[in-house]
């Protein structure tokens, strides 16, 4: 059993750790390339 | 507080939507904004959105990253989720409210029972097989593609109705997502929230965070008498508040004639935080 405040705590940190690897490491840019195309198979095109 | 978080739910889908010039062009918006996640399920193919889907965005990264590691998609949901958890749920899906708005239409209801706690576990099974098995083994979203009705009520319907090109291209595909939509919004009318409950794998990724999260609700354990009001009261399948299955709506502080629910927030400023507390 882990105490919740540590565990918030690391996650929080973990997320925004990710966040800024993901800009860095281009995720960020293939998020928003995926969501400036219309998504064919979200509309029910496929 | 059932007002004040609809205002909240109407603003939060509005804001969420905000390209109101995309629903007349056809278009979608292709802004820097769309880069950044919105926290609950909206469709980025919708033409108002203005933010990325979480949902589809983790999906498009599970079988289109390569050898790139999704850090900012698997980030935002981290993020997202330790801070809200299912507050999002709660407060700031449009689905979720197109849901109660549709659950508000007069008619007899099915309440929940053992049927619907059963069928709340699905979403997680929809969560394993949809967004990460098939995603991973099709190289599509297939969540998106044949489940998700967000897609074709925000997506696809105004993009048809907006985008005679695009209307020519519907087929078997479309009526198969309009059937599912159809079901989803009639049940809808009988069953709370009922994508909410069985379906959204969104929701089910959040939920992992509920009890964790920096907002939601809690009970005041030396106020409460355990008359299980609240849990009977609620709409949603928990089995404690604040649990996996709680969207942190907080409609059970009213209910409580112990005051004894109360936000995270306010437990902790009168409290100060429980030096033991655990999580399993």
């Amino acid at each position: 059993m882990m105490n919740v405040k540590y565990v918030r705590s690391f996650i929080l940190v973990l997320g925004v750790a990710f966040i800024i690897a993901g800009v860095m490491n281009g995720s960020m840019s293939a998020v928003f390339n995926k969501a400036i195309r219309i998504c064919l198979e979200c509309i029910g095109i496929g | 507080m059932s007002l004040k978080r609809k205002y909240i739910q109407v603003i939060s889908a509005l804001l969420y939507n905000a390209n109101f010039k995309g629903f007349a062009e056809g278009k979608i918006y292709q802004g820097k904004i769309k880069n950044v996640c919105v926290p609950g399920l909206n469709c980025y193919s919708c033409p108002g959105a203005v933010g990325a889907c979480p949902l589809g965005s983790f999906q498009n990264a599970i079988y289109s990253s390569g050898k790139t590691i999704p850090f900012y998609i698997v980030g935002t949901l981290l993020l997202l989720g330790v801070i809200f958890g299912r507050v999002i749920c709660g407060f700031l899906c449009p689905f979720g409210l197109i849901q109660e708005l549709i659950y508000k239409i007069p008619s007899p209801k099915i309440k929940k029972n053992k049927v619907t706690k059963a069928l709340s576990k699905l979403k997680y099974v929809i969560l394993v097989v949809f967004v990460f098995v098939l995603s991973a083994i099709k190289e599509y979203p297939a969540f998106c593609k044949y489940i998700c009705p967000a897609g074709t009520i925000e997506g696809g319907i105004p993009l048809a109705l907006g985008n005679p090109s695009i209307a020519a291209m519907l087929g078997t595909l479309f009526t198969w997502k309009s059937i599912v939509l159809c079901i989803i919004v009639i049940g809808a009318v009988f069953i709370y929230r009922d994508f909410c409950r069985f379906i959204c794998p969104l929701g089910a990724i959040y939920s992992f965070f509920n009890k964790i999260a920096f907002m939601g609700v809690c009970v005041d354990e030396t106020k409460c008498d355990n008359c299980g009001r609240c849990i009977r009261e609620c709409k949603m399948d928990v089995s404690h508040v604040g649990d996996m299955e709680c969207i942190q709506c907080g409609e059970c502080k009213a209910k409580c004639h112990k005051n004894a629910i109360m936000s995270k927030r306010e437990f902790y400023k009168r409290n100060g935080e429980l030096k033991n507390e655990k999580v399993q």
